[in-house]
């Protein structure tokens, strides 16, 4: 083995450091086979082993074992992961690379290595503001006032953005579109029609209630038809993935204790989310938590009653719709959920329970979008080649809604049709399922 | 002597920088990949062996490859071609102070034949990229290696992969008619043709599974087959290994050729079943997976056969899955075994043995006895049909002293494995893993005639110099590996 001494000479070698590094057990289960080059997206996209999972997991071992210290050449390889975790799922010896990679993005915060400047800007959102519910929503009304009053055309018009340093435009472009109603906790109990089967907790979450209060709203009224109390506990904030995923686990944790101490309070039977990337990391509670003393057992609790909301409606079991719609859909994989959580049947299953609803499938349905939390504003360009290849798999299915269940992957498919002046809609699974509920009780 | 020193430095790395400028004329300064950071993720395929190498050139068309082996061969600088690097020989491993020409760029399908059932690929096309395409045509392409989602058809040349389905349908020699090949001073050659026979020597022969020595593929067309009609696994499972050899003589001896011939020892099934569930019972000492395919008349006539001779042989029980997805999950956990022993231990290195299918037992008994004696754990899955056996040596190479006695224990595995009337490598290559056991095989007199066959392709030998043959090359391996940084 080559026993380098220097890779790049400005850089100080420093290997990683901490309890929250990247273990040797997990890092070496990796045998280099090379089986999830082709699932993923920024190998497929650039074809250079830089930008490959085994590559990325490469360079974890070489700063372990002191060949190259984290430089910042290592640091924008290690950037450009989508984190979509479908490595993960095809990996035959079963790396935990999501982990890896969260531990291993700690190790680049806490050596002050974070990269690019958009990255850095978009860190200020995640750590000042995403965690405060009440700072998040006034952020929200500004954002919603600035594209609503035509400052924001203005903006897009003059293109003065574009004057400023740095990426700046294109990160604009990416400010979602806020919803016309803020969805958030209530007091109130959503009561179930009939008889109450399950008392359901619902993660409000952090900028879904904001962007995408429908959604929410629909998600309450699919849960309450099928016969559950919702509740939405007063008191809860962000989950934590997106700090998670830049490796902010110190917040990451502190976001899950105050969710674990809300929902061990509200009483609920099971914690529904309607958000992938949220039921991931909820999901993941109890492995983060596994080493506290005060939280490790009551994340193991929270982490063993939160589902996807797909997943607790096939379980319930739900009742499929009386009235039909006719379209032609094409199901988008969100990553979180189908390569985090390998739920890839129970969407799709409520999906084809609507009578009249033809569910083409793609080419690659499970392959990212692009969206991947704050990436496509960290990483425009590559994102948005990501998407491109999306959009072609999508146009290719003549599908006339394309159906997911994340708000990140949503959001970004809306940007894909917006470029291409599509025609199509992009709806959360239990949006349509609400469309045709509604449908059936207009007719009775 | 000074002057000479700084003379020498002078000539080493000006000359040296100006390959990289030199190259990056040819593909565009993007296609060039020469920064030691980048350069270190270059170093390893799926094998145990790596070294880092000088650069990374990723072409787009036959011409820019041409060019850039005009450049290497101008400048005595050794070549050697990049699929996927999932190769389990080192193959695609850079020979000391060499490029890696990486075909991600070549990826094109360029066309599919469905009347004369053939298809021309670029050689960066991945495996199971290629058989999807076709497959909407009610066409196949047979070779099916375990890591057909990852490899490149221009590796499966390189090494003549192999593959389950290879037991009926041939490796990949038997699939290849005509391939463009650049060689090593940048002339452009077409091999085979478009037809099953071509006149003249059969130099498509000798080049596929030439591991990258002879010339560097640029274009090829492949032999398609048609689907077959019906499809029927059948899952045996057994209490110990050697009742399921027995099953394999007699499944054979019975006159049946299956399209795949698969055995998966315990220790395997372990670690399958702790990544994904391929329905391997927990508690079984060996599965056998036996695959029919034909007309549904013929599947079924042979159906009856092959069940009793899987009971005849002491199997508890016998499965068999008809619908596609049953089909689809056994398999992966067959093409998953390998990776998934990383649940084992990180390091793994696998002894490509063939053996005669009657020695199956005797030599699976032998390598063992090897395991315990060297105390390495083994695990076993392989291609029972052709006698194809894959000992796998599990192991962490950080522990001192256990990359020794696993190779020890390699190389006693290969030699009974000739003993017995076998050879060394049934599917993966010699490459660098196992080139020092080729005198096992052929003698000085064989090996010199392989040496020249090369020579009429690559005369100074700038092809994946170092594989293949004994040391005493030209340019051998060195155990102490280059440092990064050192040549550039």
């Amino acid at each position: 083995m080559t026993g380098s001494n220097d890779m790049t000479n400005e850089t100080k070698k420093v290997g990683f450091m901490g309890v929250d590094s990247p273990s040797e057990s997990d890092m070496y289960r990796c045998v280099h086979c090379g089986l999830c080059l082709s699932a993923c997206p920024t190998y497929t996209h650039l074809g250079v082993e830089t930008e490959s999972p085994r590559g990325r997991i490469a360079y974890m071992k070489a700063v372990h074992e002191g060949r190259i210290g984290i430089t910042d050449r290592v640091v924008s390889h290690w950037e450009k992961c989508l984190q979509c975790r479908a490595c993960e799922a095809v990996c035959p010896s079963g790396v935990p690379y999501g982990r890896l990679m969260e531990q291993t993005r700690f190790q680049v915060l806490t050596n002050n290595k974070q990269g690019s400047e958009l990255r850095r800007i978009s860190s200020i959102f995640l750590r000042s503001i995403l965690p405060r519910p009440k700072l998040l929503k006034i952020t929200a009304h500004l954002v919603r006032m600035y594209q609503r009053l035509g400052l924001q055309a203005l903006v897009r018009t003059t293109r003065i953005l574009e004057a400023l340093p740095g990426n700046l435009d294109k990160m604009e472009k990416q400010i979602p579109v806020m919803s016309d109603r803020f969805f958030g906790p209530s007091r109130d109990i959503y009561k179930a029609r009939g008889e109450t089967k399950k008392v359901v907790g619902l993660l409000s979450g952090c900028v879904m209630p904001l962007m995408q209060g429908d959604t929410m709203e629909a998600t309450v009224r699919v849960l309450v038809r099928n016969g559950c109390d919702v509740v939405v506990p007063v008191g809860q904030v962000c989950c934590g993935a997106l700090n998670l995923h830049s490796g902010d686990l110190k917040l990451g944790r502190a976001l899950a204790k105050k969710n674990i101490d809300i929902f061990i309070e509200s009483n609920v039977d099971v914690i529904v989310t309607s958000s992938a990337g949220c039921g991931s990391s909820m999901k993941e509670y109890s492995e983060l938590l596994s080493d506290d003393p005060d939280y490790g057992e009551k994340a193991m609790w929270f982490s063993s009653i939160t589902k996807d909301v797909t997943e607790f409606l096939v379980d319930l079991p739900w009742e499929p719709p009386l009235h039909e719609l006719n379209r032609k859909i094409t199901y988008q994989d969100p990553c979180h959920l189908a390569h985090a959580q390998r739920i890839m049947d129970a969407p799709r299953k409520l999906l084809r329970s609507i009578k009249g609803v033809e569910l083409i499938e793609m080419k690659q349905s499970t392959m990212c979008c692009g969206s991947a939390g704050f990436y496509s504003m960290v990483q425009p360009e590559l994102s948005h080649k990501i998407l491109h290849t999306k959009m072609r798999n999508i146009a290719d299915t003549d599908a006339n809604q394309i159906v997911t269940a994340n708000p990140g992957c949503m959001m970004q498919l809306e940007n894909g049709l917006l470029d291409l002046n599509g025609e199509q809609t992009v709806v959360h699974v239990v949006d349509i399922l609400d469309e045709a509920y509604a449908l059936e009780a207009q007719n009775v | 002597m000074y002057g000479n020193k700084v003379s020498d430095w002078l000539n080493k790395n000006m000359t040296e920088k100006s390959l990289i400028d030199e190259l990056q004329e040819v593909v565009g300064l993007e296609d060039v990949i020469s920064h030691p950071d980048d350069l270190l993720v270059y170093e390893y395929d799926g094998s145990v062996d790596s070294n880092i190498p000088l650069a990374v050139v990723f072409p787009s068309s036959v011409d820019e490859v041409s060019r850039i082996l005009k450049i290497t061969h101008s400048r005595g600088i050794p070549v050697v071609g990049r699929g996927s690097g999932t190769g389990l020989s080192g193959g695609a491993i850079a020979p000391d102070g060499g490029i890696q020409i990486a075909f991600t760029k070549m990826t094109r399908i360029l066309e599919v034949n469905v009347q004369n059932r053939t298809a021309t690929v670029e050689p960066g096309v991945i495996n199971l990229d290629l058989d999807n395409h076709v497959r909407e045509m009610g066409l196949r392409y047979a070779p099916d290696p375990s890591s057909q989602r990852a490899c490149s058809i221009g590796g499966n040349i390189a090494e003549n992969a192999g593959g389950p389905h290879c037991l009926a349908y041939g490796t990949t020699t038997n699939h290849v008619l005509e391939i463009e090949s650049v060689l090593e001073d940048g002339s452009i050659v077409k091999l085979g043709g478009q037809c099953r026979d071509v006149p003249g020597y059969d130099l498509r022969g000798v080049f596929v599974g030439s591991e990258g020595t002879f010339g560097i593929a640029t274009k090829i067309t492949v032999r398609l087959l048609p689907l077959p009609e019906m499809v029927k696994t059948f899952l045996g499972i057994f209490p110990d290994i050697e009742s399921a050899c027995t099953a394999v003589s007699s499944v054979i001896g019975h006159g049946i050729v299956p399209a795949a011939l698969e055995m998966i020892d315990a220790l395997s099934i372990k670690a399958v079943q702790s990544v994904t569930d391929a329905g391997f019972p927990d508690d079984a000492g060996a599965v056998l997976l036996v695959e029919l395919e034909g007309l549904s008349e013929e599947v079924e006539e042979v159906t009856e056969r092959v069940e009793s001779s899987l009971w005849d042989t002491g199997a508890t029980n016998v499965l068999i899955a008809e619908d596609p997805e049953d089909r689809e999950k056994l398999w992966v956990g067959r093409k998953t075994a390998f990776g998934a022993f990383g649940t084992i231990a990180p390091n793994y290195y696998l002894v490509d043995g063939v053996v005669p299918r009657t020695r199956l037992t005797q030599v699976l008994r032998k390598v063992s006895e090897i395991g315990s004696r060297y105390d390495i754990t083994i695990a076993n899955v392989f291609h029972a049909g052709d006698g194809n056996l894959h000992p796998c040596m599990l192991f962490d190479e950080r522990e001192p002293g256990v990359l020794d006695r696993a190779m020890k224990a390699a190389s006693e595995m290969m030699e009974y494995c000739v003993e017995v009337g076998g050879t060394l490598s049934g599917e993966h290559g010699i490459g660098l893993e196992k080139k020092e056991y080729m005198p096992l095989v052929f003698n000085e007199i064989d090996l010199s005639q392989m040496k020249k066959a090369r020579d009429a392709f690559a005369p100074r030998n700038l092809l994946n110099p170092g594989k293949i043959f004994p040391d005493g090359e030209s340019h051998p391996i060195e155990p102490h590996r280059v440092s990064p940084g050192q040549y550039i």
